[in-house]
């Protein structure tokens, strides 16, 4: 609720939006125009109202309209929403399916060469501005290989066209998960009773994967929620560098055109996205480990 | 006594070759120069850079980094040779990455000390006062973290407008809420030691009591959040002038850098490439003296 109001404040601190929109002549609105275009937004009314009036409109279903085209904004996001979710969700997937077995292996194989590349892969993963990784990759793959699409024409989708911005947005989450299931693993290999596991002859697998994997598993888990909002930062960049027809590409052609009302429903929709996957997250902690309850 | 042996046991031998890997296990030394270096370029930039950063030749646009000799053989119009190649409005790469550091620099480091002193100050409140000031300060703290931040950031290029004092204040307003978290923790155990009890007793003022008794024990802990968390600053400083809405044109930055030659990866790769590689080794440089910070000073703080 207290996020609504930082993002209205945020959408209100120069006081009246209109002169973003409108520029000194008013495109030859007279002023009575003006003040009709005011009061139909709800303008002319003082701020704590202007708020009422927003969130309001928000709880009815009413996401408001696009301050350049007049479409409704709830239509764009629905056009724009699919693209977006489908390339976050196959990143996660890529993401722990990278970072998990690295992280394990590295524990497991502390200080081979395996440790070392996988510590530089999430060392790298976490220093290179993904909206870099995401150009060099254009540049290598694409420019120089041509090997994969540089970006996405039309509506002409394939599988390749997913391979570039998935890695890309998978890469700093992937090493993420990687460091932390590599610190997770080696406080649990070094505890008591994996030793007593391994004192009483406990095959080396079963005691990676049965003892000391699953209870090793729930740091990177709690983490999941964290990563969300790294998310955010990770898609604009990937959609931005590879025109990907997503919300996060709308929220950044916004800006261009001074769209206030498309960018705070957008931000607004990113905020509910964490808080509902955040709660999740907690529920699947709760179960996962009945040591955690929350009242 | 015990350490000394410990240090002898753990440089093994006179061998100066040992020695010095053993130093360097010790030590960031690799970060540390980097770091080091980058302070001087950010700080000499005048002296050193080559060029004028933000003068454009035309004729020498997109001109390729020095090792293309054939390059500028079939090109004889073009003025000099570039080191790192010019962008694609004919201005030096390698002046504006010097440049770049200049700003870069500047703006993280003004927002960190005001993030750092803001979160600290914060914290410091929130953990000696407890109850209701406790509970709204926590609250902020957490409503900030679910807020997305980098979208929040292009509200407000639009509204307030992209320059420098607004980069500051949006990186500062990312920066705070880390310090805010842990000093409220630590405020927490200190709060309770007999010597602050004391110096209530002796009637100290709490604001006394804050700065003069329980600051110094939260130092570490600020610092060591401080130099983890400044890398982070770098990436999404430049992350917001690649999109544009930080510092404005013709102010060279990382993320404009990147920016400028995005369009022309087939003709200059050389504008965006050496930019992210500065960006990389920067922040990479940063996280590992932050970790180095961290096991050395507040091994506790491991999930920060």
């Amino acid at each position: 609720m207290g996020a609504t109001i930082i993002i209205f404040a945020a959408s209100r601190v120069l006081g009246d939006p209109t002169v973003l929109f409108l520029p000194e002549e008013g495109y030859g609105l007279d002023a009575a125009e003006l003040e009709a275009a005011r009061a139909r937004l709800h303008l002319d009314k003082p701020v704590p109202l202007q708020y009422a009036f927003w969130v309001a409109d928000i709880l009815r279903g009413d996401l408001g309209q696009d301050l350049g085209d007049r479409h409704p904004i709830s239509s764009k996001l629905r056009d724009k929403l699919p693209p977006t979710l489908r390339l976050a969700v196959a990143a996660y997937i890529i993401s722990t399916l990278i970072g998990i077995p690295l992280g394990v292996l590295s524990a497991v194989k502390r200080g081979s060469v395996w440790d070392l590349a996988g510590r530089t892969f999430a060392l790298l993963g976490q220093a290179l501005p993904i909206f870099w990784v995401g150009i060099l990759g254009i540049l290598v793959f694409a420019v120089w290989l041509q090997l994969l699409p540089a970006g996405t024409q039309g509506e002409g989708f394939s599988l390749k066209h997913y391979v570039l911005p998935t890695l890309t947005l998978a890469w700093f989450p992937a090493a993420g998960y990687m460091r932390l299931m590599r610190s997770a693993m080696l406080d649990v290999l070094d505890s008591e009773y994996v030793k007593l596991a391994r004192a009483k002859g406990v095959g080396a697998n079963t005691i990676i994967w049965k003892h000391a994997f699953k209870n090793a598993a729930i740091a990177p888990l709690t983490f999941s929620g964290l990563l969300l909002a790294g998310f955010v930062t990770g898609s604009v960049s990937v959609e931005v560098v590879f025109g990907w027809p997503g919300i996060a590409r709308l929220a950044v052609e916004a800006v261009q055109t001074n769209n206030l009302t498309t960018l705070s429903v957008i931000t607004l929709m990113f905020t509910l996205i964490y808080v509902v996957m955040n709660f999740i997250v907690d529920l699947i902690y709760g179960l996962i480990d009945p040591r955690i309850r929350y009242s | 006594m015990a350490e000394a042996s410990q240090e002898t046991a753990l440089s093994g031998g006179g061998n100066p070759f040992t020695k010095a890997l053993n130093a360097f296990r010790r030590w960031p030394i690799v970060s540390l120069v980097l770091i080091f270096i980058l302070s001087f370029v950010a700080i000499f930039a005048p002296l050193i850079s080559p060029a004028d950063p933000i003068k454009s030749n035309i004729r020498d646009r997109n001109a390729p980094p020095f090792w293309y000799g054939q390059w500028y053989e079939e090109n004889p119009k073009v003025t000099k040779t570039y080191i790192l190649g010019a962008d694609p409005i004919g201005r030096d790469v390698l002046s504006r990455l010097i440049y770049g550091a200049r700003v870069s620099m500047m703006v993280v480091v003004v927002a960190m000390v005001s993030g750092t002193v803001i979160g600290t100050g914060l914290g410091l409140i929130a953990g000696y006062a407890g109850g209701i000031t406790d509970e709204i300060i926590t609250r902020i703290v957490d409503i900030w973290l679910g807020l997305p931040f980098i979208l929040l950031a292009l509200i407000v290029a639009i509204t307030i407008g992209a320059g420098l004092l607004t980069m500051m204040g949006l990186l500062a307003a990312t920066a705070w809420t880390p310090f805010v978290r842990n000093v409220r923790g630590e405020v927490l155990t200190l709060r309770e030691r007999d010597y602050v009890a004391l110096a209530r007793v002796a009637g100290a003022s709490p604001l006394r009591i804050l700065i003069r008794h329980i600051l110094p024990g939260v130092t570490n802990t600020v610092l060591v959040i401080a130099t983890l968390r400044i890398g982070q600053l770098i990436l999404t400083e430049s992350f917001l002038s690649f999109l544009g809405a930080g510092i404005p044109a013709p102010t060279p930055t990382w993320g404009a850098i990147i920016a400028d030659g995005r369009e022309y990866l087939r003709d200059a790769w050389w504008v965006s490439v050496f930019a992210g590689i500065a960006i990389g080794l920067t922040v990479l440089a940063l996280n590992f003296f932050g970790d180095w910070m961290r096991d050395t000073f507040d091994p506790r703080l491991r999930q920060v």
